[in-house]
């Protein structure tokens, strides 16, 4: 392994300046970055922690209700903090799903968007929530979807230099819910075969309003099951909107065949994930709106 | 290259020569000779470097030795304060919690840090706690009776 130095900056500016050249890799969790570094396949000559930047490390309830991750904040603590518990339930879970309790004390919720497996658990559900990032760079920040993050396995569309400083998670909308579902051969330890979050928003009428299907570990980069979503609009939920939206989503899915499970295999998991994923969020809306 | 870290190990200041590119887990073992703390797949799968930083279980090959200054630091050897073993590791003893030995210490901090934050954990919930540490001779069972066990005698005092 290379020889390289190791940088603990104290504040977001200190850290853009610490990723000045190519030698530079960001440090979080490293749960990813410390194994690819042992083993090769990834190169550096200066170590840059982020997790002494208060910015990155901390969770923040927004006044306008929203809450505003710090990308190095441990899965952890996301799991753990109340207000993620408590309005986006289907984040919390999904950090609980990554690893085991040392690897989600230590790995980061802007790592697990930025190390870019297509089998990322953590990214479904804040696509659901329609999560924003806030990244740094020489030239100052800039916002842009997560969704837009992702240009390929291991590759994001973060700039030369530029550093997911946090990650934002809107208000929640009234009568909505999400839910991440993943199917894996063994319970815990394990990468999803394919993963589905799902969210809904509901008119006041009972008829969906707004949906939005994210499809994981069958496609390059996480995928929007568009056709699903569209055939969702303007329906009453019922078993059989969610078996035609699975059967649809599985048209969506552009999955590879590997040594984790063959192609056909995944669309048939995201076509079960997703009507399960989608008659979850009812059942958390049906109980939500009993409470009303 | 070589560097000098000053770290919190079981409680004591230490002053470490240890070369940059170091984990904890090396630093830990062969800078400082705290062998309990066991090398397996030095991948962050298997949990037999399991240690607590500032109090909660990770796994020492996936941190740099670097990132140990101005962290509390907790290894295997600390369990037994004074030569008394931990509730965790008597029970582990009683119940016949370990074969080979080879994941115990991990197994035994990944409890302890479990019940400091969970006195009363459900077997759900223990099973849960030690699924990152993998035991290769296969005895969850016992394990997770001693880990039960301990739990009980806490509601018991």
């Amino acid at each position: 392994m290379q020889d390289f130095s190791y940088e603990r900056p104290d504040s977001v500016e200190a850290a853009v300046a610490a990723m000045r050249d190519g030698e530079a890799r960001a440090l979080a969790g490293g749960t990813d970055l410390i194994a690819q570094l042992r083993e090769g396949r990834r190169r550096a000559g200066r170590i840059v922690d982020l997790k002494w930047v208060p910015a990155l490390t901390s969770i923040a309830a927004l006044p306008d209700s929203g809450v505003l991750i710090g990308a190095a904040v441990s899965l952890s603590a996301v799991a753990q903090h109340a207000a993620v518990a408590a309005d986006y339930p289907a984040v919390a879970q999904s950090a609980r799903l990554i690893g085991s309790v040392q690897i989600q004390n230590r790995a980061s919720l802007g790592g697990n968007i930025c190390n870019a497996a297509p089998s990322a658990d953590a990214v479904p559900a804040l696509i659901c929530h329609g999560a924003r990032a806030r990244v740094a760079g020489a030239d100052g920040q800039r916002e842009m979807a997560v969704e837009a993050l992702f240009e390929g396995p291991g590759r994001t569309a973060l700039e030369f230099g530029e550093i997911l400083i946090s990650i934002l998670l809107p208000p929640p909308e009234p009568r909505s819910a999400a839910t991440y579902l993943r199917f894996t051969p063994r319970r815990e330890m394990d990468i999803a075969v394919a993963g589905v979050g799902t969210w809904l928003r509901l008119a006041v009428g009972g008829a969906v309003a707004a949906a939005r299907v994210v499809l994981a570990s069958v496609g390059p980069v996480p995928l929007r099951a568009l056709s699903a979503e569209t055939a969702l609009i303007g329906e009453k939920p019922s078993p059989a909107l969610f078996q035609e939206a699975g059967r649809l989503a599985a048209g969506d899915a552009r999955p590879i065949s590997d040594t984790r499970g063959s192609a056909d295999y995944r669309r048939s998991l995201v076509a079960v994930l997703t009507r399960r994923a989608l008659a979850d969020c009812c059942a958390r809306l049906d109980g939500r709106m009993e409470a009303l | 290259m070589k560097t000098l870290l000053m770290c919190t190990v079981n409680g004591e200041e230490r002053t470490v020569l240890a070369d940059t590119r170091d984990t904890l887990l090396e630093l830990l073992r062969d800078r400082l000779g705290l062998t309990g703390t066991k090398e397996g797949c030095s991948n962050g799968n298997c949990g037999t470097c399991t240690v607590l930083v500032d109090g909660e279980p990770v796994c020492a090959c996936l941190v740099l030795a670097q990132e140990a200054p101005g962290r509390d630091v907790m290894t295997i050897e600390a369990l037994s304060a004074g030569g008394t073993l931990h509730p965790v590791q008597q029970a582990l003893v009683e119940f016949g919690g370990t074969q080979c030995g080879f994941c115990t210490p991990g197994i035994a901090l990944s409890a302890k840090a479990l019940l400091d934050r969970n006195p009363h954990p459900s077997e759900p919930e223990i099973r849960h706690a030690i699924a990152g540490n993998l035991c290769r001779c296969t005895g969850y069972g016992k394990i997770v009776d001693a880990i039960a066990a301990v739990a009980a005698r806490t509601q018991g005092r």
